[in-house]
């Protein structure tokens, strides 16, 4: 509709409009420590499911309780092929062992993961970063609030100017699950499967309900947290990919209803 | 250059020294601790050596769970093993009575003990959890003598930092360390659920470490070698596996 305007015109009147004085092209999205932490959970994550899947194939069952192997019978199956003869699956053939690296790995980017969240956490609470971008502001969270968010979502409408600078309700839920309860939940059961560990804090395991249960759930919320990743990535790119990243990566942002990149 | 930059400047430089030495100073100490194992080189040493570093602070001491005898697996699984050679068919044939576990490296008094040596000393007995690294698990009731009743009897020196172990099998070896050696549900297993060893799960002796994986628990044991120094083992990494790519510390 702006079509007879030049294109430095439009710009001009498109950042006009923006509600603050700073210039749009240079608004803060992300903290540097927010983008830091982001890329290496990232790269933690990515390693933690491939040497994680690999480790599954050596066992592709699971089961509940304390104890479970090739004798007993599991509650999921996976139908995978193995990478031990000794796993009745089905398929002629057994995969290469890939345990030796896959477990080194799994553990350092367990570390990885753990020391960058409790960087996060601090930063979190002290900075504030929890209060002003991910803790709903109670008005938020009536069924109508979370109805509305829902049905736009629903409708992949985009954000209004000033909503596409913060998070919005169900984003902000999302996150809190994610950071509060999944990822505790995956920290508590891997370590409740560590021979170890368990020596030294029984009560963890048997709250579980046993070592192999810890197993079950340590897969089950994987399966979450994956399923987090590719919501997160599908809504970045219906969001407007290299306006996000550019955020994500140098923690500034365009307005998303103004200059088309 | 700006006074806020210098400043910036100056305070990352500090910051970065400081990291640097506090990582050179806590290498040593960790060192002295014994708190590194021997394959924190390469790559994934750095996650290696915290994963033994925080469990050696926090389970120096723990107990392995126990648990009720209702619980010990109904059908317990042995995993498969390399086929036993002719030497121990041979000694099979006449009931393990000439089975020999030596004892040798940095010990007063080096000995050989025979099947009958070690069943008649002080037993222990134990209902732990026996768990592979790929994942499945069995509870079994284990009775054997403690390592660390040998190991006094031989006059173990105090300057020996880890105990190798060898089983028949040529190809399988592993060590662990004092901590784990002198803990009292280490054991010198010859019994499982009541009867003797069955040869499938490692009869007629296998060391039996509980808060470590299937991997630490060699089959079939011949030989236990103190020592202060890993090097000379194989590639040096303290373990058949672990020279084959596998962590050395298994209790994860």
């Amino acid at each position: 509709m702006n079509a007879s305007l030049p294109i430095a015109d439009r710009r001009a009147r498109d950042m006009s409009s923006s509600a603050t004085a700073v210039p749009a092209a240079h608004r803060k999205r992300h903290s540097a420590l927010v983008r830091v932490t982001h890329w290496i959970t990232m790269i933690a994550f990515i390693a933690l499911l491939v040497s994680g899947g690999e480790i599954v194939l050596s066992h592709p069952r699971f089961y509940w309780g304390e104890t479970g192997n090739v004798n007993m019978r599991p509650w999921l199956n996976l139908h995978l092929p193995s990478s031990r003869d000794t796993v009745p699956t089905g398929y002629g053939y057994v995969l290469p062992d890939q345990n030796g690296w896959s477990r080194y790995l799994h553990f350092q980017a367990a570390w990885l993961a753990v020391g960058t969240g409790l960087l996060y956490l601090l930063f979190g609470f002290f900075a504030g970063h929890f209060r002003r971008n991910l803790f709903p502001a109670a008005s938020d969270l009536s069924l109508k609030q979370l109805g509305g968010s829902l049905v736009r979502h629903l409708r992949f409408e985009r954000p209004d100017e000033e909503e596409a600078w913060s998070y919005n309700v169900l984003q902000q839920l999302t996150y809190l699950l994610v950071i509060f309860v999944l990822f505790p939940l995956m920290i508590w059961t891997g370590l409740a499967m560590s021979f170890g560990f368990a020596s030294e804090f029984p009560l963890a395991v048997r709250l579980l309900g046993g070592q192999q249960t810890a197993r079950s759930l340590h897969f089950l919320v994987t399966i979450l947290l994956v399923l987090f990743l590719l919501i997160h990535v599908l809504m970045v790119l219906v969001a407007g990919f290299r306006n996000r990243m550019r955020a994500m990566i140098t923690g500034r942002a365009t307005p998303p209803n103004g200059v088309k990149l | 250059m700006s006074n806020i930059s210098r400043r910036k400047f100056i305070i990352t430089g500090l910051a970065v020294a400081g990291s640097a030495s506090g990582i050179a100073v806590a290498a040593k100490v960790a060192r002295h601790h014994g708190l590194i194992p021997p394959d924190a080189g390469g790559l994934y040493g750095p996650g290696e050596t915290l994963t033994y570093a925080a469990q050696r602070l926090l389970t120096r001491h723990s107990m392995a769970r126990e648990f009720p005898r209702s619980e010990i697996s109904k059908n317990p699984f042995a995993n498969e093993v390399d086929p036993l050679g002719e030497e121990f068919k041979r000694l099979q044939a006449t009931s393990f009575v000439n089975w020999q576990v030596t004892v040798d490296g940095m010990a007063a008094w080096p000995a050989s003990f025979s099947l009958a040596d070690l069943r008649s000393f002080p037993p222990s007995t134990q209902i732990t959890l026996n768990g592979c690294e790929e994942g499945w698990t069995y509870i079994a009731e284990w009775t054997g003598v403690p390592l660390s009743y040998v190991l006094d009897r031989v006059g173990a020196l105090p300057r020996a930092r880890y105990v190798v172990y060898r089983s028949i099998q040529s190809d399988w070896w592993e060590s662990i360390d004092m901590a784990d050696a002198l803990h009292p549900q280490t054991l010198l297993a010859h019994r499982m659920n009541g009867n003797e060893l069955p040869v499938p799960f490692g009869g007629p002796v296998r060391l039996r470490v509980p808060r470590q994986l299937g991997y630490k628990n060699v089959k079939y044991i011949t030989r236990l070698t103190l020592t202060d120094n890993l090097k000379p083992f194989g590639k040096g990494r303290g373990g058949a596996n672990a020279d084959g790519g596998y962590a050395w510390y298994a209790g994860i």
